[in-house]
């Protein structure tokens, strides 16, 4: 009966536990990150951090449909641009002191551009995700590709928008009571954006609709024969991935005071692509880990060397390779109680 | 007369210069378990896979309790109160057996567009997901992983997700293929006992199997419909062992 399904989960309790400390030591390193920083004399190490915090969004963001939903989308960095694009146009239009499209006021205030980032990053994707998810396999690939290229040649076309140059912000948009000059400040703005993104993500994912994407993601046929519809199921995770990748775009943007077509690139949908299956797909803290790896290992070799690409992919290639399903999945072999 | 519950009339299908489904006539009333018999080759699946949905077919209607779902999607048609198991199991492997009943039950809740609570923890689905895997001998093995359960458990499965779906007309696709003896009886046993509750169309090369349970038989050659009756008549019919026997001598 159903009380032998509940004592076999029983045992798990102890690594439960571990699992909550890991976490547990995770956000208090997170949390002390600059403070450690500043008393090693690292200047730059703040600034490095916040950017893989931005990363961790967006790749968490692909991590649902590409880890979870089992859609493996070549074209998430649209979103990002498009995110990015969206806080960058609404300041660029409260500086300028003009309208956007002749009626839309610019603003420089950080509460309006991300949700606008988001908004108009889940409009995209749904356009998008209502094409391509009516396809699969290789043609979803093709598909979302294309359209993250097209949005990519509209912005280096834009030339009110700095064409290829990109749009260059004077100064962050701002929050009310915080600094979002201070380098530490938005440090902690991008902890606390990803910290809400992580709970939302957790909360989807075990929920009815995470466990129907999961299923969709394993056998479609079957779970048509369940009496599941694919595509809406699909189609509402894409907005949300779409969304989150909308969400770091603008905080990318606000973060480097810039925004270009670089944002749009196939090659950062392909470093997207790269933090979440390095990290580890369908898991909740491999983004990060995944983000965390990529960002440091560049930063990293390309101190060392002009050909930083090389050992790059070398490394990459043998922590997938040999660590069956990425980083999290390394560090889960030496945690006890998990199979 | 009261209408069958499922009702098939004229339906075709053609591949190319080959007819798949060539002018099927079947109505079961309710109640009734049918069997589907015919040589590799005759067109069965082809046959299920139009009446679940997932295979359009070129002409003729299909009507389950008297409305036609000839041109539902598969899961409008699971709504309608049709289920299916496959001849060569679909399952999710990552999930347990009681994750994968309990998203057969979920089905039936309505929507799954819900963000927030863990579904997992939904007692009243999970109670009900753990009495249909009981009533098919697979309670033991509600948390295993299902890509690692065997063969005739994989079987079983199938058969608890179909009956979660609380369908009214049951279509399984040979569900005793690639089961052991003992494995057979069982799922022999456990079919049986769901005659007459639910209506079945059953598609299977096992006659022993077919002899012992079916209500009536039809017999598929080629996409057409040689030869219907009680297992007695089949048995006895001319037609069908030659279709089965091969023509001439043997």
């Amino acid at each position: 009966m159903s009380s032998e399904a509940i004592a076999q989960t029983a045992p798990a309790q102890p690594a439960l536990a571990l699992r909550l400390i890991v976490a547990a030591v995770i956000v208090a390193l997170l949390i002390a990150l600059p403070f450690i920083g500043k008393a090693l004399g690292l200047e730059s190490f703040t600034g490095l951090a916040t950017q893989v915090l931005i990363y961790a969004i967006a790749a968490m963001s692909l991590n649902l449909i590409l880890g979870y939903g089992g859609m493996v989308s070549f074209g998430h960095a649209a979103f990002f641009g498009v995110g990015g694009y969206a806080a960058g146009i609404l300041y660029f239009h409260f500086a300028d002191k003009s309208d956007f499209l002749g009626f839309i006021p610019g603003s420089n205030a950080l509460l309006i551009a991300l949700p606008v980032a988001m908004l108009v990053s889940g409009i995209m994707a749904a356009i998008i995700g209502a094409f391509s998810l009516r396809t699969g396999g290789v043609q979803f690939i093709m598909i979302t590709l294309a359209f993250a290229q097209m949005l990519f040649f509209l912005f280096v076309s834009l030339q009110t928008y700095g064409g290829d140059d990109g749009l260059i912000m004077r100064r962050r948009q701002i929050l009310p009571y915080l600094d979002t000059r201070d380098g530490t400040t938005f440090y902690y703005i991008a902890l606390a954006m990803l910290a809400a993104w992580f709970v939302l993500t957790f909360c989807i994912v075990r929920s009815r609709f995470g466990f129907v994407l999961n299923g969709m993601r394993q056998n479609e046929a079957r779970m048509a024969a369940m009496g599941y519809a694919p595509y809406p199921y699909k189609l509402v995770a894409f907005i949300i991935a779409g969304m989150g990748a909308g969400l770091a775009g603008a905080l990318m943007a606000n973060y480097l005071r810039f925004a270009s077509p670089d944002m749009l690139h196939w090659t950062k949908s392909g470093e997207l692509m790269m933090m979440v299956i390095l990290g580890g797909a369908g898991t909740l803290f491999g983004p990060l880990l995944g983000a965390t790896a990529l960002v440091l290992l560049e930063s990293f070799l390309t101190a060392y060397t002009e050909n930083w690409q090389l050992p790059l992919g070398i490394i990459l290639l043998v922590i997938v390779l040999f660590s069956h399903g990425g980083l999290s999945a390394l560090i889960r072999r030496f945690m006890p109680g998990k199979p | 007369m009261t209408t069958p519950l499922l009702d098939v009339q004229g339906l075709c299908k053609r591949f190319g210069g080959l007819t798949a489904t060539d002018t099927v006539d079947l109505a079961l009333p309710e109640g009734e378990l049918h069997a589907l018999i015919g040589p590799n080759g005759a067109g069965k699946t082809t046959l299920i896979n139009q009446l679940v949905g997932s295979l359009e077919h070129d002409s003729g209607s299909i009507r389950l309790d008297g409305a036609e779902i000839g041109h539902l999607p598969v899961w409008q048609r699971v709504h309608r109160g049709l289920a299916r198991t496959f001849q060569i199991t679909q399952l999710l492997p990552d999930f347990t057996p009681l994750d994968t009943v309990m998203l057969a039950v979920q089905a039936r809740h309505g929507h799954s567009f819900r963000f927030f609570g863990n579904a997992r923890n939904d007692r009243k689905i999970r109670d009900e997901a753990m009495q249909h895997l009981d009533q098919i001998g697979l309670g033991a093995r509600a948390n295993a992983r299902v890509g690692d359960l065997a063969q005739g458990e994989r079987k079983q499965l199938e058969l608890a997700a179909a009956l979660a779906e609380k369908p009214r007309l049951l279509l399984l696709d040979e569900p005793m293929a690639g089961l052991g003896s003992a494995e057979s009886q069982q799922m022999i046993g456990q079919l049986a006992a769901l005659k007459g509750k639910i209506t079945m169309l059953i598609v299977e090369h096992d006659m022993e199997a077919v002899f012992t349970l079916a209500d009536r038989v039809s017999v598929l050659v080629y996409g057409k419909i040689i030869a219907r009756g009680s297992v007695d008549d089949i048995k006895s019919n001319e037609d069908v062992k030659v279709a089965y026997l091969g023509e001439g001598d043997v």
